[in-house]
């Protein structure tokens, strides 16, 4: 199954990511990443902030999805819509900036159309039509064959990965650098995505950035972006 | 046979509702070329010529402002709710070929607002000869050079120049002020493109892109007929 993790993690496919910085384009703008080591510094908060958050509610939505290899009894398809439309809003209220609703909603919405053709099932039928990314995330992990804890690892790698990539872009930095930045936070990927899968309890992890929230709201309004978000 | 040649309970993976549904919406063009070869005021000709004849709207991906959609507002071809303006992450390139994400995303608002709608343009952001659209996004394609850039663009090929639905080349008045061959550029065109059609057009000069318009109407038509 490493297969399809892989593609889920993959930049390559095809979902909408490559448009969105995750804040990174206003970090640059107001002076907060500059070089390989701001760069880092940024990356890790935000991995340690909505990266988990994001990594605990994909795991989740793979759980509540269903699937082989998520050690859950398959619910009724009711129970799951429920259950889907329930982790959509503790997603909504772990996310208080408007402009990083819209971002995780269009980047879901994004996943879910390129998903439900590459690994086609009805649970996707389950979900919203604009969810928050780590939702997509879940389902996808789930009915690509993936465990939750697959879904929280790609949720937690992305989180640093997309921006990355932008501030590669943006500031025309050394792609070889900007991999080491990547590679050395291979660790506390793995460890964020360990920590953020829900127990049997069902408790989920809610790390969010002031930082990170207001950079958001100040890049939706700017009109000469690059970037979605 | 053998067991993997028997294909009668076989599920075609490629074959999807939703593109097939979008083979019944609006016709998409795509419009790809270099910087400042006139691709918005092609759009803009398109909007004036087409607009009253079909329910329209235009898609921009520039790369960096919301330029090409204030032109499209300020000269008031088309109302702002018919405008979508896409970020494209600073690779424009990505956002037509290899993740249209952005793009399906504000052709389908585009579709949501006005369910109506016949004709999509689609203006990629200013990018290099290599600039093509991916046909899962657009359903032809329109590459739009110009005679500024020098009477080897055509020669010099590239996916754009070869493989579009429609060449244009526009900007013809300029030809003599540059030394640009017009009649180089036709024979060069001719010759890579393998029977596809190329125009020699002047906006300047024709600001209802005339034979354009036409060539969009008759996609149209093929188009309904088709799916008649
Ligand atoms: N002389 C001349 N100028 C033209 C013609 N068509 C367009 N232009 C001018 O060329 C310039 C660029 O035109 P645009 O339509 O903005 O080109 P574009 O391809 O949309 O440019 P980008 O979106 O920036 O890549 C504008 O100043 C136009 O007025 C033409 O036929 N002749
Ligand atoms: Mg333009």
């Amino acid at each position: 199954m490493t297969a399809a993790l892989l593609a889920l993690a993959d930049s390559r496919l095809p979902a909408g990511g490559h448009t969105h910085s995750g804040g990174v384009e206003q970090a640059i703008a107001a002076g907060v990443v500059s070089d390989p080591r701001s760069l880092e510094t940024f990356l890790r908060r935000r991995l340690t902030t909505s990266g988990s958050t994001a990594a605990g509610l994909a795991a989740a939505a793979c759980r509540t999805a269903g699937g082989p290899r998520t050690g859950a009894a398959p619910a009724p398809a009711g129970d799951r819509v429920a259950a889907l439309r329930a982790l959509d809003r503790e997603a909504e209220a772990r996310t208080p900036s408007p402009a990083l609703r819209a971002a995780s909603r269009q980047q879901g919405r994004g996943l879910v159309r390129v998903g439900r053709r590459a690994w086609p099932d009805p649970v996707w039928d389950d979900l919203p039509a604009h969810p928050h990314h780590p939702l997509a995330l879940g389902v996808a992990a789930a009915v690509a064959g993936l465990a939750p804890g697959d879904a929280a690892a790609a949720a937690a790698y992305l989180s640093i990965t997309g921006p990355a990539t932008a501030a590669q872009r943006l500031l025309a930095m050394d792609p070889i650098t900007v991999a080491v930045v990547t590679a050395r936070l291979g660790d506390a990927v793995d460890e964020v995505s360990a920590a953020a899968v829900p127990d049997a309890d069902g408790w989920l992890p809610a790390g969010t950035d002031p930082l990170l929230d207001l950079l958001a709201e100040v890049h939706a309004d700017r009109t000469d972006r690059f970037f979605a978000s | 046979m053998p067991p993997d040649h028997v294909l009668d309970d076989y599920v075609d993976p490629y074959d999807d509702p939703a593109a097939r549904g979008h083979r019944h919406g609006p016709l998409r063009v795509g419009l790809g070329g270099p910087v400042g070869s006139g691709k918005t005021a092609l759009a803009a000709a398109l909007c004036r010529t087409l607009g009253q004849e079909y329910d329209l709207a235009v898609v921009t991906n520039d790369i960096y402002t919301t330029e090409d959609a204030d032109f499209l507002r300020r000269n008031a071809v088309l109302p702002d709710d018919r405008i979508e303006a896409v970020q494209t992450g600073c690779c424009p390139h990505t956002a037509i070929r290899d993740d249209i994400t952005a793009n399906l995303d504000a052709v389908e608002l585009l579709e949501g607002r006005h369910p109506g709608l016949e004709l999509v343009l689609v203006e990629s952001g200013g990018d290099n000869l290599t600039a093509s659209f991916s046909y899962g996004l657009v359903d032809v394609q329109i590459f739009v050079v110009d005679v500024a850039g020098g009477d080897k663009v055509p020669r010099k090929g590239g996916p754009g120049v070869t493989a579009s639905d429609l060449l244009v080349v526009n900007k013809t008045d300029l030809a003599p002020l540059v030394g640009a061959d017009l009649d180089v550029m036709r024979r060069d065109s001719a010759a890579v493109r393998a029977g596809k059609p190329t125009f020699l057009i002047s906006l300047r000069e024709d600001p209802a892109a005339t034979e354009v318009a036409d060539w969009v109407r008759a996609q149209v038509r093929a188009r309904v007929a088709a799916h008649a």
